[in-house]
């Protein structure tokens, strides 16, 4: 997945003057995505923060088209656009570009249908780990241990591996990806827009606000996920399931960073006692595992879309 | 004229075909659910070009035909009930988006208990969302009005989504010759679809982010300017059809009998038929009495209202729904117009049919006779609630 940085466009997809707060991972992520995918997207932004990020009407800070909806119809209205694309000729990328929360939890149903009808759209989950628009509260995507303002005492429960989840559906195309590696994310975004049908990718987008680190650290926190193994980047496409090539290396445990110098930065974290940090080592050493194993029944040529729903 | 023996669901998915619209999105809930599989049935033979998606949920399906239609096509999906109120907030996001767009309701109770026959709390849940929302008569009337909102919708004076009621079972299951009209005579009638802006990779437009108290304000005024001008629209588009097709409705309203009428009694939907019936014997016995039968509540035909019953002796009001704690929505309605115009004539607010009880029109014409005999003898007055109570068929007062 070689990517040249001089055929990316320079065009600013985001302009000037958006409404994001310093540090923040969805405005960049918002750049990378113009960047692989030009003129031809066309977003379909539901409520989150990346509603905010736009700015104030009649201005906007997105070089987009963009259509905003209510929380949980991101993935419907995409689906309709796509349609009405199709009939009436006209080329474009539909996009769907939501949070952890406007995917996982209140939109979850109509994202699982979309991806079970194989509609014609390019769904990104932007994953800060919690509901940030509305000031920090857990979603089913924040991970084990994280205090949110609903989760005072920290989040009892692990995070949902909706990416499976998404490749139980059989579609043709899920990846993760993380904004800290804009070329692994370009070169994801440009082959997810060449498939014709659902495609799913993951974004990790650590955000300085809800988990509570310093601005400037933003690509830093989202690094460290990579490296100490939180967070790892994958594609499954043609029934091929592929551990990316920036998280290829950790599929030894020895390289891997450990876990607390990700969870000392941000100061979601403090109150962990030390079972708490075992058992966010446990996780990772489980979802690599888990991981490592779909890899290696794929190249057996096994549709891994068949093994997760087993399981 | 091509002439059909149709249910109501039918005649309504026959007007979509007519329309040629091109993206349906629907989910199944009793008692729309021939209409969904009448279109899929056309779109899976080939003789309706569009695309069918088979959404998980009815949000999903009014989000869908909303994606459809601010992309540029033309775009239909129907519901009832509980599958109506679940997609509640994006009725609101559709209209404000001004967007034309059409929407079949077929009129059914809410839970619990459960209920899938008729009543019209589901569609007057919605009249504040900014809708036009209209109710059919009959099976031809469901298929007319579901033609015309395509053109209603699409007026560039207009740009609001628009609803076609029609009655559970009454409407949408029974069968009755629909002329559903020559293919070239509708698209000869029906322009190619318009709209205020598209929204695709050509088109850089930006929809719904965060607007200043100020702007949003503006905004909100547009779509009651908007519903204003539906009012002139949909005159223009009935009289016209009328024209062309030779059905004419009368446009927000049907008076029947009401111009030389002292009494009148105010209906909508299915049942209207039968106040006309109860009205005929009632006239045939000597009493001058009328129907003003409500075709579109959302823009509220307030001047016809007015115009029509304001010089009355009595209008008693027919309600097949109840806003709790306040009585039924036509009664609370109509009777706020008349109040503006000095002193009212004696009103009364009847609530009955509620869940698909039967109200024959002998007993509408015991009602209205009830409330006949109850002004000749009393003088003026106003009654907001009676109910017209099953099993022992007598009266209910609420203040
Ligand atoms: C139906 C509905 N419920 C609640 C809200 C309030 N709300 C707006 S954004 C948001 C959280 C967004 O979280 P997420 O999807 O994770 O995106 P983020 O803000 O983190 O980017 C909530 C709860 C809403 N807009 N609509
Ligand atoms: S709260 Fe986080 S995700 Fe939201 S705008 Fe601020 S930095 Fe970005």
């Amino acid at each position: 997945m070689a990517l040249n940085v001089r055929l990316v466009p320079d065009k600013k997809y985001i302009r000037p003057g958006d409404a994001a707060c310093p540090g923040c991972p969805e405005a960049l992520g918002l750049r990378y995505l113009g960047m692989a995918l030009g003129d031809k997207a066309v977003l379909v932004v539901p409520a989150g923060c990346s509603a905010v990020i736009q700015g104030i009407i009649p201005r906007n800070a997105f070089h987009f088209p963009t259509v905003n909806i209510v929380f949980a119809a991101g993935a419907s209205t995409a689906a309709g656009m796509a349609a009405a694309y199709e009939v009436l000729g006209k080329d474009a990328i539909v996009v769907v570009w939501a949070g952890d929360g406007g995917t996982a939890d209140i939109g979850f149903a109509s994202l699982s249908g979309a991806a079970e009808r194989n509609d014609n759209i390019l769904y990104i989950c932007v994953d800060n780990e919690a509901y940030m628009n509305t000031g920090i509260q857990r979603s089913s995507l924040t991970p084990y241990g994280a205090w949110t303002t609903t989760t005072w005492t920290g989040k009892k429960e692990h995070k949902k591996d909706l990416p499976l989840i998404m490749i139980s559906h059989k579609v043709p195309y899920v990846a993760t990806a993380s904004i800290a590696y804009p070329h692994d994310f370009i070169a994801k975004l440009k082959r997810a827009a060449s498939i014709k049908g659902f495609k799913y990718i993951h974004l990790h987008a650590p955000c300085p606000v809800g988990w509570k680190f310093d601005a400037d650290k933003t690509v830093h926190v989202a690094k460290l996920a990579i490296e100490t193994g939180m967070w790892v980047l994958f594609e499954y496409y043609n029934g091929r399931f592929s551990i990316s090539p920036p998280s290829r290396p950790y599929i030894d445990k020895s390289k891997r960073k450990p876990v607390i110098e990700y969870l000392k930065l941000q100061g979601r974290f403090r109150g962990l006692s030390k079972d708490d940090i075992e058992r966010i080592e446990k996780y990772i050493d489980d979802t690599w595992s888990w991981y490592v194993l779909l890899e290696k029944w794929s190249n057996m040529g096994k549709d891994i879309s068949r093994l997760i729903e087993r399981q | 004229m091509v002439v059909l023996p149709l249910t109501g669901n039918y005649a309504v998915a026959w007007a979509v075909k007519r329309a040629r619209v091109k993206v349906i999105a629907a989910y199944p809930i009793t008692p729309q659910t021939t209409i969904v599989e009448k279109l899929s049935e056309m779109v899976e033979n080939g003789e309706l070009d569009a695309k069918m998606i088979r959404v998980e949920s009815e949000h999903s399906a009014l989000a869908a035909v909303y994606g459809a239609a601010i992309a540029g096509a033309r775009a239909f999906t129907a519901t009832s009930s509980h599958g109506l109120l679940y997609m509640h907030e994006v009725l609101w996001w559709v209209s404000a988006s001004r967007v034309p767009l059409v929407m079949a309701i077929v009129t059914r109770a809410i839970g619990p208990p459960w209920n899938i026959w008729t009543d019209h709390s589901d569609l007057l849940d919605q009249r504040d969302t900014g809708w036009i929302i209209s109710m059919a008569e009959s099976n031809q009337e469901a298929f007319d009005l579901t033609l015309q909102a395509f053109k209603i919708t699409e007026d560039d004076r207009v740009n609001l989504p628009m609803i076609v009621g029609l009655d559970a079972f009454i409407l949408s299951h029974t069968t009755a010759p629909v002329d559903v009209l020559e293919q070239e005579d509708v698209d000869r009638w029906l322009p190619e679809r318009k709209q205020l802006y598209v929204i695709d990779p050509n088109n850089r437009f930006s929809l719904g982010n965060i607007a200043s108290p100020k702007d949003y304000m503006m905004f909100r005024y547009d779509i009651e300017k908007a519903m204003d001008n539906a009012r002139r629209v949909i005159l223009e588009v009935d009289r016209e059809y009328g024209k062309v097709f030779g059905r004419e409705y009368g446009g927000l309203v049907e008076c029947y009998k009401c111009s030389d009428a002292k009494y009148t009694v105010v209906a909508m939907g299915a049942w209207a038929g039968d106040a006309k019936e109860a009205i005929d014997i009632l006239r045939d016995n000597g009493y001058a009495v009328g129907v003003l039968r409500i075709r579109f509540i959302r823009p509220l035909p307030v001047n016809e209202i007015l115009n029509y019953l304001s010089g009355m002796k009595g209008v008693i009001v027919l309600d097949r729904s109840v806003s709790f704690g306040a009585g039924g929505q036509l009664f609370t309605e109509v009777s706020s117009i008349l109040a503006s115009r000095g002193r009212p004539p004696a009103m009364k607010g009847v609530i009955a049919g509620l869940g698909g009880v039967d109200v024959s029109y002998s007993e509408i014409k015991d009602i209205v006779l009830k409330f006949i005999n109850e002004v000749e003898d009393q003088g003026w007055f106003i009654k907001r609630q009676e109910w017209f109570m099953p099993y022992e068929y007598s009266f209910k007062d609420y203040g």
